[in-house]
Order: C-alpha cells, then sequence, then structure tokens
C-alpha cells in the first residue's frame, strides 16, 4: 500500500495538515502536498478510469505529463473538469471527484469494454456501425458519445476572474530547473532584461530529487543562494506557478500563471495569461521520462521511476511497500537507491542490459538491492492495484517466469527531452541514438523576423543528461542567444557516473500478440503496442495516420509519455528508424490552459467595448429599447407603457411626420479629409465628383470597392477649399476609414491627403418635421436658417440656443431636416434643451426603424438591405451618381467588365401587395420553371420591407430583373411558409414623389 | 477489397486482428495514366473516385507530396452544412451534404456523418434579416432550413446564453440535416474505394513539374519521375497558386492561415453546432467529447501551417460569452490550416487555360463540407468537359465580373 513515509518529504511541512475530500471522502495531507501525493499518502492508489476500456488507472507521473490521474475539482460555478491530481496543489476544503465511472470509481460499468477490448482494436468504429444508415444517428452515435468524454461538463458561469499581463523582454527563460537558474544569472549579469518562469511552485527541478552537489552544497543550498541572487537583479523578473505555453512567431510567447488555484481563498484572479514579446527565448524545461511497454503497465501501482523517486524526496511518501524497478538505463538505479534508503523492500531491478555497469548499478547492488540483468517484466499482474510481475529473459516470449511479490513498480525506459517549446514555431529536431532521444538540432532553430533563430535550448531539454553538461549549455545558450562572453562561473558538480542506456521499448524482446494486447503505449486513450501494430499492418504508414488512426497522443496530457515510445513500436513495424519515421506536430499550448485565461477581462459588459453617444443615458432613462449597431447600442425605439414596438415605431412615425421629431444621429461616421489633394483623393473614393464641391455645401456619394460594388454612401460637406467632413454609414465608420488609410498608404501615398476619424468628437442630433424650422428659431440662431439663406443640401456653422453647433440642411426622412452637430461634450445638454423646447409640438424622439421605414418610404436605399456585397450604384438607379467626366474612381474599371456592364440585371424598384399587407423579410421573386441544377428559377428579391404608418400599408423595396421595365406587373414572391403573395411593380418613391416636405 | 462489417471484425478478432490487410496499396508509379489528380486530400481522392464511379475512369493516380488527407482535410472543424444564399453555391453545397448522408455505405468506411443539425446565430437585426433572405432561398433551392425562435435556440443547445449582454440571440437559423463527420475518416474512405478499384494512390510524392505540348498537358515531374496522362486535375487547397504557376497559369487566390483549437474532452453536453458569426466564433463537441472550435483566418498572407494566438483570443472570447460553461475547460490543442481566399469567396472548379488541365482550388474556409460535391463536379467537369454544379465557378467569372459572393450568409468563417 502506499502510505507516508515517517521521515523525508523536502516540500512539506508535516506540522500542518490539510483537510481535503476526495468522492465525498474525508482525507487529510500536508501543507506542501499536492493532491497526488496526499491522495497516495492516504493509499488511494486508484484515481480513475481510462478513456476507451475504462479501465481503473492509478497515478503514474508526478507532473505535467500525468496521463491517468485526471479528476473534477470543486463545485457549482467553481468546478472544474480533467484537472492533473499532480499539478494541484493541495489546500484547505479541497474537493476532488474521479472521473469517467458510473455508477463508482470502484464499480464502473464502463468496464464491460474492457472486457469487449478483443473487439474493439485501434479504428474498429470506422469499419462497423455503417448499416442500418439511420442507426448511427440514433443508435450508435448517441452510445459512444455518452462513454467517450471524460469529466462532466461544467453547468454555471464562471465565477472566478482572469486577466492578461504584457511583458517585454530580452531574454525569456522557461523552466526554472538549474539550468534555468544559470542562464538567468549569466544573462542577468550581462544586464538583459529578463523573464524567468517555472510551471511549478518550486525552483530547481529535479536536482534536488537527484541528490546532485552544486558547488560543495547540496542542489537545494545552490537553487535557494541562486534564487536569492536573482532577486536582487532589479533586471531579473521571476514567476514561479508560470507555464511557457506556446512559442509563436517573431519571439512572441504565452505563459499561463495559475495565480490562485493552489489558494483560492485569496482575493485575485485565478489565472493570468503572459503575453511576452521577448527578443530571444531559452527553453530549459527538463525533460520527462518514459514508462517501458509490457503487459500489464498500466495497472494502478505502475508508475514512472522518477515518480516514485519524486514522491518520496518531495512529499515523503511511498508509492508502495516492496518495490519492482524496471529500466533499461542507469537511472532507474537512483529510483531504487532512493527507495532502498527510505527503508522500502525493494524486491528487484530488472534491467534489460545484458551486463550494464555504472555508479548507481554498484551502489544498488552494494546496498543489497537485488539486480536482474537481461531480464524483462513478462506481465504485471493485479487488477485495481499491482500485486506482482511475472518476470522473465528480455531475448524471450515471456511465457515462463517467477512472479515477484511487490504492490508498486517503477518503470524507466530514458527521458525525453521537453522539445515541445521548440518545435511550436518551427524548430527542427534531430535523434540522439545515445540516448534515444529527439532533441532540438541547433542549426534549424525557429527563425524570426531577421532570419535568425530566436529559440535556444539549455539543460536537460537539450538533451544534456548530467547536471554538469546541462549547467555548461546554459552558459552557452545565453552566449549563443546574446552573443556576448558568458563570464559566469559555474558551480563544481558532484554526480554519479552513467552508462548507456539501451534502446528497448517492448518487454520482452518477442512477446505474443496476446501480450502486446495488453502493453499500454497511451494510457489515457487506451492505445496499445497492438493498435500501433495494426495501423502500420493496415496501411496507416504516417506517423500522423497513426496518431489519427489510433488516437496515440491524443490524449489531454498530448503524448508527453507515448509518443516516443508510439514512434518507436511505428519504426519497429516499418522496419524502419525511428528518425525516418519523424514526429507528428507539437503544437501549443504545453499542457491544456483555461478558456477564461484566454479570454481575459473581455467579459460580460466589457465583452468588446460598449460605445455610447453622449445622449445614451437620456435614452436608457427614457426606456428605450436599443439594439446593437456594430459597437454602439442605438435605440430601436422609445416604447411608452403599454407599447409594443410596432405601435411605439408608428406613433413615433406619425409624430414626426405630424409636427416634430428627434433622432439621435451621433452613431455616425464623420471623416475629416484634409489636404491640398484632397478633392483628388475624394474623386478617387467616390463615384460623384466630389472637387467641384463649394464649401458650405453637401453632396450625397457613393462609395465602390475596387470589384465595382457599392459599399458605403453618405453626405458629405465641403468645410474649405482643403477639407472634406465625410459621414459615413454608422456601421461603415471604421472600415471605412481604414479603406481610405489603406489607399493612401499604398497605393497614393503621393497625394497630399490625411484623414481623421472624429466621429466620437461630436454629438449630432436630427431636427426633423414640418415644425423644425420653427423650434430652432425659437431656440434662437445668430445665423439665418431660412429656406433661402439655408437651402437643401448646404450647411453652416451657427450659435443656436447658446450652443455652438454646425447645420446641415440634409434629409434622410423627407421631410424638412434639420441635422445639428455639437461638441460631444454638450450632446446631452442640447438634446435636452430640443426636447423641452419642443413640448408644444408634442416633439417625438424616434428610434432606428421609424429612420428605416421613412426612408423606405422615399425610396431612400440603406447600405446592407438594398446592398449585400454584389450590388453596384447602377443596380439601384444611382447613375446619376456616378461621374461620366471622371477618368478614374475605385470600381470603375470593374463597373466596365461583361457582367456589370450588361444592363440585363435585377434592379431597384417598390413593391406593394395587392392587399396591403406587408412582404416578409428576404422574399424572393420566383420565376417559373428550374435550372440545370433542380431549383426553382428566381428573378429577384425583397431588399427592404415595411409597414408604412403614413399611407397604413406594407410598402418594400425589391431588386427585379429588368425590374424599372416592368412598372405594373404583378410577380410572385415566396411567403416563407412554402406558399406564395402576390406584389405588384411601383415606384421606390411612396410618399411625396415630388420632394415637397424636404424642401421647404 | 476486404468487407468492413461487424461479422469482419468478430473474426479478425479471433486471430488478434493480425489478419486485417492494408486500406490502400501503396503502388509505384506508372508511366502514363488516363488521368492523373494531384492531392490526395478529401477533394482530390473523391474527385478520383467519382472518375471511376460514375464515369468508368479507373487508370487514375492520386499523387501527394505528404501523406493523404493530411493537409485542410485533416484540420478543420467537421462543419457540414448546405443552407447557402447563392444558387451555385447551394447547390453544389446541398449535392454534397446529400452525398455524405450515404457516404459510409457507399465507401463501406464509417465516416460517421452526424446530422446533428446546425445553429447560425441571429445577434443582430441586420443578421436576423439575413438569415431570413437565406431561408427563403434555401426553399427554393431545395435545402431544407427555418429561422427559429430564441427558444427554440436554447432548446436546441442548453448550454447557450441568450441574453448575452452585447449580442442577444435573437433567433438563428436551423439546418436539422446538417452536422459534422469524422475529417480523416473521408480521406481514408475515399483512398481505399479508389485504392480497390485499382487507382494509384502515390503519397511522399511531389510534383516539380507540369509538361505540355502545344497548349495541351502531357505530363508530369515528380520527385519518383516522369508519369504521362491524358488528364490533370490540380486539387491542392493551399498550394494552389503554386502548382498552377507550374501549368503557367496565375489564380486570383490569396492563401492565409484559418486558426482552430480544440478543448479538452467532457462529457456530452452540446449535441448540435453552433456558428455565431457576429462575434466570429463557431463550436460544436466531437464524439469524443472535445469542444472543436474555429474562428477567423489571420490578416496576412502565408503558408505556414501554425497556429496564431490573436484570433484564438477573439474568438475563445467570443463564445465565452456566448458558452459561459466553456470558461473552465482548458483548451488542448491549436493549429492552423493553410486556405485559399478567392474575391468572392467561393471556390474555383475550372478548366484552365491549359487544355485538359483542370482545377478545384478557393474554398476558403469552408472546403470539408464540401468534399463529396468537389468531387463529384470535378470528376464531371473532367470527363465530359462541362458540369452543372461546376459551370458557374468557372476562373472566367473574375474576368466577366460574375461573382458569387456568400458574404449575406457567411461574414466570416464557414
Amino acid at each position: 500500500m502506499s502510505h507516508r513515509l515517517p521521515q523525508g518529504g523536502r516540500l512539506i511541512d508535516k506540522t500542518r495538515t490539510v483537510s481535503f475530500t476526495f468522492n465525498g471522502q474525508k482525507m487529510r495531507g500536508v501543507a506542501g502536498d499536492t493532491l497526488a501525493s496526499a491522495l497516495l499518502a492516504e493509499d488511494q492508489m486508484l484515481v480513475g478510469r481510462s478513456f476507451k476500456y475504462h479501465r481503473p488507472r492509478g497515478i503514474m507521473a508526478s507532473g505535467a505529463e500525468e496521463p491517468n490521474a485526471l479528476v473534477g475539482l470543486g463545485r457549482d460555478a467553481r468546478f472544474e473538469p480533467n484537472q492533473r491530481v499532480t499539478t494541484t496543489e493541495l489546500f484547505e476544503g479541497l474537493e476532488a471527484q474521479s472521473q469517467n465511472h458510473w455508477p463508482s470509481l470502484e464499480t464502473d460499468i464502463g468496464v464491460v469494454n474492457n472486457y469487449l477490448a478483443r473487439f474493439l482494436p485501434a479504428g474498429f468504429y470506422y469499419k462497423t456501425f455503417i448499416h442500418p444508415r439511420p442507426f448511427w444517428k440514433y443508435v450508435f452515435e448517441p452510445i459512444i458519445r455518452q462513454s467517450a468524454g471524460l469529466g462532466k461538463a461544467p453547468k454555471d458561469r464562471d465565477a472566478d476572474r482572469y486577466e492578461h499581463f504584457y511583458a517585454h523582454v530580452d531574454l525569456l527563460i522557461i523552466g526554472g530547473g538549474i539550468a534555468g537558474l544559470q542562464a538567468a544569472l549569466a544573462a542577468g549579469k550581462l544586464g538583459k532584461r529578463v523573464l524567468l518562469i517555472e510551471q511549478t511552485a518550486h525552483w530547481g527541478g529535479r536536482a534536488p530529487v537527484d541528490g546532485i552537489e552544486l558547488g560543495g552544497k547540496s542542489a537545494d543550498a545552490w537553487i535557494a543562494a541562486t534564487v536569492a541572487a536573482l532577486g536582487k537583479m532589479k533586471n531579473v523578473t521571476l514567476r514561479n506557478r508560470t507555464m511557457g505555453a506556446g512559442v509563436y512567431d517573431h519571439g512572441y510567447a504565452l505563459a499561463y500563471e495559475r495565480v490562485t488555484d493552489h489558494a483560492p481563498m485569496v482575493d485575485g484572479p485565478r489565472h493570468r495569461l503572459w503575453r511576452i514579446r521577448a527578443a530571444r527565448i531559452i527553453t530549459a524545461t527538463g525533460a520527462i521520462e518514459r514508462p517501458l511497454s509490457f503487459a500489464g503497465n498500466d495497472i494502478p501501482g505502475v508508475m514512472l521511476a522518477s515518480a516514485l523517486r519524486d514522491y518520496i524526496v518531495n512529499y515523503g511518501v511511498a508509492a508502495g511497500k516492496c518495490i519492482v524497478i524496471a529500466t533499461n538505463n542507469d537511472d532507474g538505479y537512483r529510483s531504487a537507491l532512493v527507495a532502498k534508503e527510505a527503508g522500502l523492500e525493494v524486491a528487484a531491478v530488472i534491467d534489460p542490459r545484458p551486463a550494464a555497469t555504472g555508479d548507481l548499478i554498484e551502489a544498488a547492488r552494494s546496498a543489497g538491492i537485488p539486480i536482474k540483468q537481461g531480464m524483462a517484466i513478462a506481465e504485471a499482474q493485479g487488477g485495481k492495484r499491482v500485486t506482482g510481475v511475472k518476470i522473465c529473459a528480455q531475448d524471450s516470449d515471456g511465457s515462463t517466469g517467477e512472479v515477484i511479490a511487490c504492490d508498486a513498480v517503477g518503470m524507466s525506459g530514458g527521458w525525453s527531452p521537453v522539445v515541445h517549446l521548440w518545435s511550436h514555431c518551427g524548430g527542427k529536431l534531430i535523434w540522439d541514438a545515445a540516448q534515444a532521444c529527439f532533441r532540438p538540432d541547433p542549426a534549424r532553430p525557429p527563425l524570426s523576423h531577421d532570419g535568425e533563430g530566436f529559440v535556444f535550448a539549455a539543460g536537460a531539454a537539450d538533451g544534456h543528461a548530467t547536471a554538469a553538461a546541462a549547467l555548461a549549455s546554459a552558459n552557452a545558450a545565453v552566449g549563443a542567444a546574446t552573443g556576448h562572453a558568458i563570464t559566469t562561473r559555474l558551480p563544481k558538480v558532484a554526480e554519479a557516473v552513467m552508462g548507456d542506456l539501451a534502446p528497448i521499448w517492448i518487454m520482452p524482446a518477442r512477446a505474443n500478440i496476446q501480450k502486446r494486447a495488453k502493453m499500454w503505449l497511451d494510457f489515457q486513450n487506451d492505445v496499445k503496442v497492438s493498435d500501433v501494430q495494426l495501423a502500420a499492418r493496415e496501411g496507416y504508414e504516417s506517423v500522423e495516420h497513426t496518431k489519427r488512426y489510433t488516437t496515440l497522443g491524443m490524449a489531454t496530457d498530448q503524448g508527453k509519455l507515448s509518443n516516443i515510445n508510439g514512434l518507436a513500436v511505428l519504426a519497429d513495424a516499418l522496419q524502419a528508424e525511428i528518425p525516418a519515421v519523424g514526429t507528428t506536430t507539437f503544437r501549443p499550448p504545453y499542457t491544456p490552459i483555461s478558456m477564461g485565461a484566454i479570454a481575459g477581462e473581455a467579459r460580460g459588459d466589457i465583452f468588446q467595448p460598449l460605445r455610447r453617444t453622449p445622449m445614451f443615458d437620456w435614452h436608457v432613462a427614457q426606456g428605450a429599447d436599443f439594439e446593437p449597431v456594430g459597437q454602439w447600442r442605438r435605440p430601436y425605439c422609445y416604447p411608452r407603457v403599454g407599447e409594443d414596438r410596432h405601435a411605439a415605431v408608428t406613433r413615433e412615425i406619425n409624430a414626426t411626420r405630424g409636427a416634430l421629431g428627434l433622432l439621435d444621429a451621433s452613431t455616425l461616421g464623420k471623416i475629416i479629409v484634409k489636404g491640398p489633394d484632397a478633392g483628388r483623393f475624394m474623386d478617387m473614393l467616390y463615384t460623384n465628383m466630389m472637387s467641384t464641391l463649394k464649401p458650405g455645401r453637401c453632396r450625397y456619394g457613393l462609395m465602390c470597392n475596387e470589384n465595382g460594388f457599392l459599399m458605403d454612401d453618405g453626405v458629405v460637406a465641403r468645410l474649405d477649399e482643403d477639407t472634406f467632413l465625410v459621414h459615413t454609414t454608422t456601421g461603415g465608420a471604421d472600415h471605412i476609414h481604414a479603406h481610405m488609410e489603406d489607399w493612401l498608404q499604398c497605393e497614393w501615398w503621393d497625394f497630399k491627403v490625411y484623414t481623421a476619424n472624429v466621429t466620437e468628437r461630436w454629438a449630432q442630433v436630427a431636427v426633423v418635421g414640418p415644425k423644425a424650422r420653427k423650434l430652432l428659431e425659437k431656440l434662437g440662431s445668430d445665423t439665418d436658417l431660412s429656406a433661402e439663406a439655408l437651402p437643401f443640401m448646404a450647411w453652416t456653422d451657427a450659435k443656436i440656443g447658446g450652443f455652438e453647433a454646425r447645420v446641415f440642411r440634409i434629409s434622410f426622412s423627407g421631410e424638412l431636416s434639420f441635422e445639428i452637430a455639437v461638441p460631444a461634450s454638450q450632446g446631452l445638454e442640447f438634446w435636452e434643451t430640443l426636447i423641452e423646447a419642443g413640448a408644444e409640438w408634442n416633439i417625438t424622439p424616434y428610434g432606428t426603424e421609424a429612420l428605416h421605414v421613412m426612408r423606405a418610404e422615399k425610396g431612400f436605399i440603406m447600405i446592407g438591405d438594398e446592398t449585400d456585397g454584389t450590388v453596384i450604384p447602377q443596380d439601384l438607379g444611382l447613375d446619376w451618381a456616378i461621374s461620366k467626366k471622371k477618368e478614374d474612381y475605385l470600381g470603375k474599371r470593374a463597373q466596365a467588365r461583361s457582367f456589370m456592364d450588361n444592363p440585363d440585371r435585377w434592379k431597384l424598384v417598390g413593391l406593394e401587395t395587392l392587399d396591403g399587407g406587408v412582404l416578409p423579410d428576404g422574399a424572393y421573386v420566383i420565376r417559373a420553371g428550374r435550372n440545370a441544377n433542380g431549383q426553382n428559377n428566381v428573378q429577384g428579391r425583397v431588399t427592404s420591407t415595411y409597414y408604412s404608418p403614413t399611407l397604413d400599408r406594407g410598402i418594400a423595396m425589391a431588386l427585379i430583373h429588368n425590374g424599372p421595365d416592368r412598372m405594373g406587373e404583378v410577380v410572385n414572391l415566396t411567403d416563407g411558409k412554402g406558399g406564395q403573395i402576390k406584389a405588384r411593380i411601383c415606384s421606390t418613391i411612396f410618399f411625396d414623389p415630388e420632394g415637397e416636405k424636404q424642401n421647404v | 477489397m476486404r468487407h468492413y462489417s461487424v461479422f469482419a471484425i468478430v473474426k479478425e478478432a479471433m486471430g488478434y486482428h493480425q489478419g486485417w490487410e492494408r486500406a490502400w496499396r501503396n503502388p509505384t508509379p506508372k508511366a502514363h495514366y488516363d488521368a492523373i489528380i494531384i492531392g490526395a486530400g478529401g477533394h482530390g481522392l473523391a474527385t478520383a473516385y467519382y472518375l471511376g464511379k460514375n464515369f468508368g475512369i479507373t487508370n487514375v493516380a492520386v499523387i501527394e507530396k505528404g501523406w493523404l488527407g493530411g493537409g485542410n482535410t485533416g484540420r478543420n472543424t467537421t462543419i457540414i452544412r448546405s443552407n447557402y444564399l447563392q444558387d451555385p453555391s447551394a447547390a453544389i453545397y446541398e449535392k454534397s451534404r446529400s452525398l455524405y448522408e450515404t457516404l459510409s455505405q457507399d465507401l463501406n468506411y464509417n465516416i460517421m456523418f452526424s446530422p446533428r443539425g446546425v445553429i447560425m446565430l441571429a445577434q443582430t437585426e441586420h443578421e436576423k434579416r439575413g438569415y431570413l433572405r437565406t431561408a427563403h432561398a434555401n426553399s427554393l433551392q431545395g435545402v431544407e432550413t427555418r429561422f427559429i425562435t430564441p427558444r427554440e435556440v436554447k432548446e436546441l443547445c442548453p448550454i447557450i446564453h441568450l441574453e448575452g449582454p452585447r449580442y442577444p440571440v435573437l433567433g438563428g437559423l436551423w439546418q436539422a440535416r446538417g452536422g459534422t463527420a469524422r475529417h480523416d475518416a473521408v480521406a481514408w474512405g475515399y483512398a481505399r474505394a479508389c485504392s480497390a478499384m485499382g487507382m494509384d494512390i502515390i503519397q511522399q510524392c511531389e510534383v516539380t513539374a507540369i509538361h505540355r505540348e502545344n497548349g495541351t498537358v502531357s505530363a508530369i515531374e515528380t520527385t519518383k519521375g516522369r508519369i504521362g496522362c491524358n488528364k490533370l486535375g490540380i486539387v491542392v487547397a493551399g498550394h494552389s497558386s503554386h502548382v498552377a504557376d507550374m501549368a503557367g497559369f496565375r489564380l486570383p487566390i490569396e492563401s492565409v492561415a484559418l486558426q482552430a483549437l480544440v478543448s479538452e474532452p467532457i462529457k456530452p453536453c452540446m449535441d448540435v453546432v453552433v456558428m455565431a458569426n457576429t462575434v466570429h466564433g463557431y463550436m460544436s463537441q466531437s464524439d469524443k467529447g472535445e469542444m472543436v472550435i474555429g474562428g477567423g483566418a489571420d490578416g496576412y498572407n502565408n503558408y505556414t501551417q501554425r497556429g496564431s494566438f490573436q484570433h484564438i483570443e477573439e474568438t475563445v472570447r467570443a463564445l465565452v460569452e456566448t458558452f459561459p460553461m466553456i470558461s473552465r475547460l482548458k483548451m488542448l490543442r491549436q493549429w492552423g490550416g493553410i486556405v485559399d481566399m478567392t474575391g468572392d469567396r467561393s471556390p474555383i472548379i475550372s478548366k484552365t487555360p491549359v487544355e485538359n488541365c483542370f482545377i478545384n482550388c478557393g474554398w476558403g474556409t469552408g472546403g470539408f463540407k464540401a468534399i463529396p460535391g468537389s468531387g463529384w463536379a470535378m470528376a464531371e467537369l473532367m470527363a465530359k468537359g462541362h458540369s452543372p454544379l461546376a459551370d458557374e465557378f468557372g476562373l472566367n467569372r473574375f474576368r466577366e465580373g460574375r461573382f458569387i459572393d456568400e458574404s449575406v450568409a457567411a461574414g466570416v468563417a464557414h
């Protein structure tokens, strides 16, 4: 059984107990424990079920590589599935639940898959569940979905918050083991801005566990001194609990800081995402021990030898009382020695190498540990806990052999450098045959914008197996990254001399298929040696095919333990060399990071900036019904008590047409175009001639993109000889400004023109209706606003009711209308002044829907309704707004293409239903017959459709094939319910065709 | 070809699955083929398959630079729908969707087409009008869609948050017969069927030149030697311009990386596909339990198939607002695929300036759903010289200004 040892545990404080629950059962750990060490101390080896076969699973590792021991943590709005117990720091009150079982962890019905495993090899689902066809949707898939998945889905809105940090550094060092610390020391002394991050809570990595001496002191002492020295350097920042998540182009990197996961009672963000721009990056990310493939290597109690050692040294926890170690390298003996020194029985070290020698082997021998050389584990025995191993000669089929009883097995298949971050951005790997691992190829690093490598590997991550080599490589990496000679001294290292590893992947060598079908490669996804061999046999030979066919390395650990072993098995099956088979692609993040952290602060109200006009609060106070328009929110209408939308819109229109309405038009885009070449630029931008516009006058203009399609419209006012004020649609302001800059910066860089988006600098109010002028006269103006002095399509500066304003005589409603701009800071006051003064005419604020209806009654087009990116001005009867004189404008050449130049197009007309009803939004005009693909023919579509209170009937605009030539014709439209509606083609101008109302 | 069935599995299980044969052969190229397809992705393999199945042309080679299905076929978010606005688009995507329905049976390979339904959310009045229009168009095109209320949206997808502070859900365009499929299986299933018809799928074979005689294609040069052909189909999304250049013509295409990610697997909580174009994100849950998430394309041209962060941030942010429960899920993996972008965001299935050389490209962000229909149309075009499904997608449309613009129905990705 696993248990807490009477002594030891360099990271824990046994005097402080910490209570937690596992599956509702109360348990106790101590301060400094991880959830994994605390569970082991309570003899809870069984912690989960595997993905496919629901096999009982225990803790396999001690760090980020853990494939099995995933739990749900917390509850309600703080519940999180799939959390690794090995990287979860214990805190008081922690609640954990095991996953993927029913009804319980101990008794799981899903384990039936385990007994059927023989019928469920890799990819079995591609070969069956094909007939009968409906069964996939209604029977097979629901069952597969239910049995797949791991943790439960969170149900509630997340109660925690998250934030982003930005950092710009000369050198980002990822990994706070001795190599990372040494690199930080060397770079810090050069005066570089350094950020050193470490994913765990502790500095120093594995060195203290490995019993190495540095500078004549214990590793712990050297680490403490180095961290203290770094802490004194102002140019060096240290962050623990911060994982290097991803390396992107040009030195961009993400780090993931778990700020309060270990202390949820502390106020603060849960996670912090660091967005780092680093000139150079050093990856000192260490190495991960590999498992060995023998039958039953997934039984709880079988774990990485290094994990077994970590739990003893760091947490004073033994995974068992009687240990067997299987290893193909000398490091496994280190684990055996640690176990022995902790007072545990080490029943045997199984070493398939026939005659390996070395310091550690000798030490084990003299400690009295039985060593079985040339031997292998034929199978591990046990169900929910390992009970023993059957051993045999490595060079055998494993059919016979003695059984050694034990309750924990440590396995060591050598070490794989953590090359993920090196590889994310294109760094290449080379195969190190001596250590049987891939390591970074310094000749082919990730390249930055300057064509130089920007990532450098150091320490075990660079393939260095000894502390001395790791430290030296740290100095070398800093030297290479900075171009400086490094003078920072390296500590003297005392460590064991190690012999060669034997690249042995399968135990025993000639294991038969029954055994290979019980050798796990990917523990979480239940991929076995036999599965990879099956994939190879069936032609899924590319490593990517094998991965995808078997799901090898696709689990939440992303193959940290399984990839190299799987590759080796595949290479063997293909009779190829491992480097020729290659690796699958390493993708960010290194370990999973929370969506909350990625989203950061931008949630809820600040998900996107909410743009408010100066009058926004007034609209809210009036109970406006808002609609989102881009990032703005505009009143759709202002319903009064008892009114629905329809009633409110009708009232607003009638009041405006009858007397006086008021619209907050502040969201309209306002862009200043200024400079000696402003006229020339405007002529290129618009289809109209704009350079001839006189100061003091306005002109309606159309803007097309280079494909000729109408993209925006609006009124242009010429402020002076050099200056135009461009009004765009609300939604268009930003992209039209960007469009202008695109042309000015990329194509017409010789034009002397500047642009500025001043949309938010002005509050703009449309004063609309027969009483509009009366209202302004009542307020008092220093400027004559009469029809003679300020005719339609003119503008003037004026002081109105004490407000400095710019007044435009333009109309989007067909009524007498003044659009008045005042500085944004005075917008609300101006609006309230208008409302107060207009009371005698029942002044009525109206929203976007009344605006839309009134413009449709007048046949004015709306960008986004009459246009959809496929419409040219000529389709809308706007030929008059296209200058024939200009040599060029954006879209001119495109509009000359044969299909666009063809008069035989869908063109804008009005539609009225025969019964006065309202046509449905989006209706199509049907034409008889079907096309070559069997679709019903169409000849047009409705672009806008409304109920017109002014006419008390439905009105619509539509693009119809040769529409203007077909006035009076009745056409059939879709009604959206499978039937048809009839409507008559008519003029687009439904109201006041002569424009008598707006020109007064 | 060994027939796949549950009985075959049981039989093989007796021998511990040592008797399975290769899914596709690994041949050496012949000197000459009737037709060569460059690109063994979904579209290329489907083209070959329908050349054989519909037109009896089986002396075909499919040439692949890397491993089959290794491009965008294996990198997408597996969504299948046909609720397109414009007639030519709706025709080919609906053909494709209907072929997907029976593809597992046709290929005797379970591609796991899951008609779980697709909702495209309307989150502004403008977007709502756009989807209403699409529903009208679809009703005439024979595509079954319906605009549904916010309540129906919530019933279909309980984890959705309707009252987002910024963009409330005003309804959605619902295609019940849309869904997802297992992307790799589509490529593998077609490859196996092609191989069984005697076609040669040649992997790890890069095309280095395209030879012409008197303006007609005659052969290709590859890293495995020269291979002659009567007809050539170029089906190499992500590298289309590059290969077209070998044949001596240019394409109106930009290549950008489209970003996607998956979460860790969780138990089923979302049975439908939801696309939220106003906030730029879409999500579904795979049969393995992962939330499969896609968003936008990088704003710059490049050929690296790498994940970048800025779009991931924007997409996740949007989806956390739409589905608040995902905040405590974790991103497991992100990646990018290179997509061909045309000026009107619609594909090109066309003859080319080179006689007997055809091209199929430009699927932008929506290629996976089109695989069967695209292959069907491309095969017809190659065999007969024209195809009703492909005719509108010719290269000449850019010269004539006859765009097929889906921007109304698919503001961002699709």
